[in-house]
């Protein structure tokens, strides 16, 4: 029975967001900010979810925890491990932040409280789940010897001011490791640092996520970085998906002209483009985006069909996108 | 000469901000107790010293009598618009006393820097934290009664309520390119300093004052009140409390109750001010903490 | 500024700064004698009919008969001995004067202080996590506090609660025991602490206000941290810091406010005592009370300045930067 009971955990994602549309009140008018958006990650997996700032991948990533802006109204449905999010009642949610989710934030710095030892933050995850605060210590040097730290035991002593941003997001995957989660959201947990600790941390990041077989969704506003480290990635922009594809082939073969954009728009590490292409306009939020495609106004290729509705998803190639001429968008 | 000064941008702020009814009302009735104070000899009923042992607290809403009469039967609402003279204008000459004070030494500190700087500020700082009304009891141990030292030691005593906040915004205020650029022109300091930054730090003075007159009209009122301050005959409101403190024993609150109002009122009024004023600055320039 | 200071240099230069701040006030309170005008004898008997061997003590006692210097020395050594002279009024010990009046004031300072706490610390917290309505009415009742001089709302007390309802005494500190106290300085407690409980409820809203906002507040959230926990280990403890500097400037000013509502309730503390030797003109008694007043604003403000780096870390540090 129990043998059954956890075969069944290991075939269901470690989460699961279908058709999930959001919307707060802002000052009597409703204000959508995502729309249908379906994202998917299973158990070891490495999923990436790419877009502008203001496109609605942190709202995405915060939804599997619960943790929606005040006011929200939510369609669809979002669950972890099995676990209904959206219906969730405040238990459930705290349960389910400590034992099944974790979620590294952008700035280490702002999210580790500076009056407070980092032995705390540590084991404060798996002392909330009930592990006593002597067992919680005891573990906290081998966690903090995971993740490079030298002299753990040393470390666990001293406050967050004395460590530099890259010591400090190491420390925040420690705690976010320490509860053993299924699903690891990652919100641009490099954004805040220098490029040399950039790659250190990433690698640290995809190290622990592969030893402990965790499924992680990958945030970032970086293309490059998504591809060369997810089995797979959605693209995002004004509050929906609008390609989704493995990895590779996104970077070889993008579907849709936004993700083109992207590609062109990063400078590459491959050294052939040179030139860097900023994207035509602003990044809109859903509720400023046109009627019909939401990219339209900055898409080299819009025509008035465009605007007739959302395009439906299609498959084209290797990805699952959201364009009318997706074979029109050249390599 | 077609610089242009860039005025101070909390005014601007401060005349798109809609004014919300409290801040009327409270204007309104300052307005009110300082035009009683000063119409008082015409506008009063009786004569503040009037007394009738036969109407002796009398209750408010008495015929003649609107606000009662204290114990030697002294209409109530006469004394206090009589009292309000003295409780207004004595923290009025605090207030513009500490002004002048707090505003040189904070422009001198923010100007001069280095070592002046550093002992004004350590001595506005050690003098802010000590309690004022503990400063003006000890003056009357010195000095006698009377309101003279009292007004005197308190202008000292919130001297570094308006020359910190001066010095701060002097010194953001001082650090900006215009000034410079009148510097190069080759005016003096003096003239710069007082031409050109000083019209720049008037709203938070200003708002300042409005703060630290509340505060003076309370510290004053305590001394009336403690028997240390104002002398029969003369009266403000902390002394009518006084003088009634044993007609609220006796049962008969309203003699004490009714100068307790004024000054309530008048200091939540002044606060509402002082705070609208200094929020719509304070708004714009984010203070030190 | 921005230079690192170990915690032993700071602890010398907090004393030392201590040190020069008692010195000028001992200065200033022993000085203030021969500010007054005529002769100081004349200023400190206070017109009282004294026998010429009286005064020629007090002549000695006060060093009128040496140099400035000298007879502050002389003055000031008695005082580090806890000699203060002797009341005029009272014809007794200033120093035992005054502790025996302490029996009063410092119950009343205590339970003011934790009155003035508990519910504007209380009601700062619920506000600020509650926020909308709770919110607006909060603001009302501190700014209403905040203005409400203490005279007033301990004749307002009297009036109600003493006189009106009965339920509390109006005057005397009562000897029936500690509960007979606590009873009998319930209504000056409150009256005392009224405008200490409106600063820190807005103080501390807007403390508390900052500190949830605050990224990491977010974090612990995601975590599975709520409730309680959460608001006492990543909200209370982040506010403590602006907090403590408040509590401290609060606690100097219940010194202070002692002399009116003692006045007003009837009770014999060492706010009545200074008081009534104002007007009586009692100066060896003023002087006392100005001392102990300064020394202990001198120790409230140094022990503000050495919790401070205990609370908050980054400042024991001088903010340095991490390596």
């Amino acid at each position: 029975m129990l043998q059954k009971k956890e075969a069944e955990t290991a075939r269901r994602d470690a989460l699961d967001i279908s058709g999930l549309s959001l919307a707060v009140s802002r000052s009597g008018t409703d204000v959508p900010l995502l729309a249908g958006v379906s994202v998917r990650v299973a158990r070891g997996e490495t999923v990436g979810l790419v877009g502008e700032s203001g496109s609605g991948k942190s709202l995405t990533s915060r939804s599997a925890l619960g943790m929606l802006p005040r006011g929200a109204r939510t369609t669809g449905g979002v669950t972890v491990s099995g676990v209904d999010v959206l219906g969730a009642d405040r238990r459930t949610l705290r349960e389910l932040r400590r034992t099944r989710v974790s979620m590294i934030f952008q700035d280490p710095r702002a999210s580790i409280n500076p009056v407070r030892r980092v032995g705390d933050y540590l084991t404060e995850g798996l002392r909330a789940r009930g592990v006593s605060s002597r067992e919680a210590a005891e573990r906290a040097p081998d966690l903090l010897d995971q993740v490079g730290i030298r002299d753990p035991r040393g470390a666990l002593r001293r406050f967050p001011h004395e460590f530099s941003g890259g010591m400090l997001q190491r420390v925040m995957i420690a705690g976010a490791l320490s509860t053993e989660p299924e699903l690891l959201l990652a919100d641009e947990p490099t954004t805040a640092l220098d490029v040399t600790t950039q790659a250190e941390v990433v690698g640290l990041l995809k190290t622990m996520q592969e030893a402990h077989g965790t499924g992680m969704l990958f945030v970032t506003h970086d293309l490059d970085l998504a591809a060369a480290i997810c089995d797979r990635i959605y693209v995002m922009y004004a509050g929906r998906i609008v390609e989704e594809a493995t990895g590779a082939s996104l970077f070889r073969s993008p579907a849709h002209p936004y993700t083109r954009a992207l590609l062109e728009a990063s400078p590459s590490v491959h050294g052939e483009k040179a030139v860097v292409k900023a994207i035509r306009g602003r990044p809109l939020a859903l509720a400023e985006a046109p009627s019909g495609c939401s990219f339209r106004d900055r898409c080299p290729l819009a025509e008035e069909s465009c605007a007739e509705g959302v395009p439906p998803y299609r498959a084209h190639g290797a990805s699952t996108v959201a364009c009318l001429r997706p074979e029109e968008v050249a390599p | 000469m077609t610089l242009t000064i860039p005025r101070l941008r909390a005014k601007a702020a401060r005349g798109r901000r809609r004014r919300p009814l409290t801040l009327v009302l409270a204007t309104a009735f300052l307005v009110l107790v300082a035009a009683m104070g000063l119409l008082a000899p015409v506008l009063a009923p009786h004569s503040p010293d009037e007394t009738s042992l036969l109407n002796a607290l009398a209750p408010p809403g008495t015929e003649g009598h609107w606000l009662g009469t204290d114990s030697t039967g002294r209409d109530v609402l006469s004394r206090v618009m009589h009292g309000a003279r003295l409780s207004l204008l004595a923290p009025l000459g605090v207030v513009l006393l500490s002004l002048v004070l707090g505003t040189a030494i904070g422009l001198l500190a923010a100007r001069a820097g280095g070592w002046v700087d550093a002992v004004l500020s350590r001595g506005m700082d050690i003098v802010f934290a000590f309690p004022s009304l503990l400063l003006v009891i000890l003056s009357v141990a010195v000095f006698g009664p009377g309101l003279t030292a009292p007004i005197c030691v308190l202008a000292i005593a919130y001297t570094p309520f308006i020359g910190r906040v001066v010095r701060s915004v002097a010194i953001q205020e001082g650090a900006r390119p215009y000034l410079e650029s009148y510097r190069v022109m080759g005016f003096g300091e003096l003239r710069v300093t007082l031409r050109h930054l000083l019209p720049n730090v008037l709203p938070v003075i200003i708002a300042q004052s409005a703060l630290s007159f509340g505060y003076a009209l309370v510290d004053l009122a305590s001394l009336s009140y403690l028997g240390l301050g104002v002398r029969p005959p003369d009266a403000d409101w902390g002394s009518m409390i006084s003088q009634a403190q044993s007609a609220i024993l006796q049962g008969s609150p309203w003699s004490g109750l009714m100068p307790g109002i004024a000054v309530l009122l008048t200091v939540v009024c002044v606060n509402l001010l002082g705070e609208h004023l200094g929020g719509s600055i304070s708004g714009k320039r984010s203070e030190e903490t | 500024m921005t230079m690192a200071r170990t915690f032993a240099t700071r602890l010398g230069l907090r004393a030392l700064g201590a040190a020069v701040t008692i010195l000028l006030a001992s200065l200033l309170v022993y000085g203030s004698l021969f500010l007054m005008p005529g002769d100081p004898v004349l200023a400190l008997t206070g017109g009282r009919r004294l026998t010429p061997e009286q005064i020629e003590a007090l002549r000695h006692a006060y060093g009128f008969d040496r140099s400035f210097a000298q007879g502050y020395l002389d003055w000031a050594g008695g005082v580090l001995h806890l000699d203060f002279g002797t009341s005029l009024t009272y014809q007794s010990d200033v120093g035992a004067l005054i502790t025996s009046r302490l029996d009063v004031s410092a119950p009343l300072i205590a339970y003011a202080a934790s009155l003035a706490l508990l519910f504007g610390l209380g009601l700062a917290l619920l506000s600020a996590v509650k926020g909308g309505r709770v919110n607006r009415a909060m603001a009302v009742v501190a700014s209403t506090a905040t203005a409400t001089p203490p005279f007033v709302s301990a004749i307002v007390l009297l009036a109600v609660f003493a006189v009106g309802l009965g339920w509390f005494p109006s005057t005397g500190a009562g000897d029936g025991g500690p509960a007979d106290r606590l009873w009998h300085l319930t209504l000056p407690a409150i009256a005392m602490a009224l405008v200490s409980f409106g600063v820190l409820s807005r103080v501390g809203h807007a403390a508390f206000t900052e500190e949830l906002r605050r990224e990491h507040v977010e974090v612990a959230r995601s975590r599975g941290v709520g409730g309680a926990a959460l608001i006492t280990r990543h909200v209370v403890r982040n506010a403590l810091a602006p907090l403590v500097t408040v509590i401290g400037v609060l606690l100097v000013s219940l010194f202070a406010g002692t002399a009116v509502v003692e006045t007003a309730f009837g009770l014999d503390g060492v706010g009545s005592l200074l008081i009534s030797s104002v007007s009586r003109r009692d100066f060896p008694v003023v002087q006392g009370i100005a001392l102990i007043a300064v020394v202990l604003f001198v120790i409230v403000n140094t022990l503000v300045d050495l919790v401070l780096p205990l609370v908050d870390p980054r400042a024991a540090a001088g903010r340095k930067a991490a390596p």
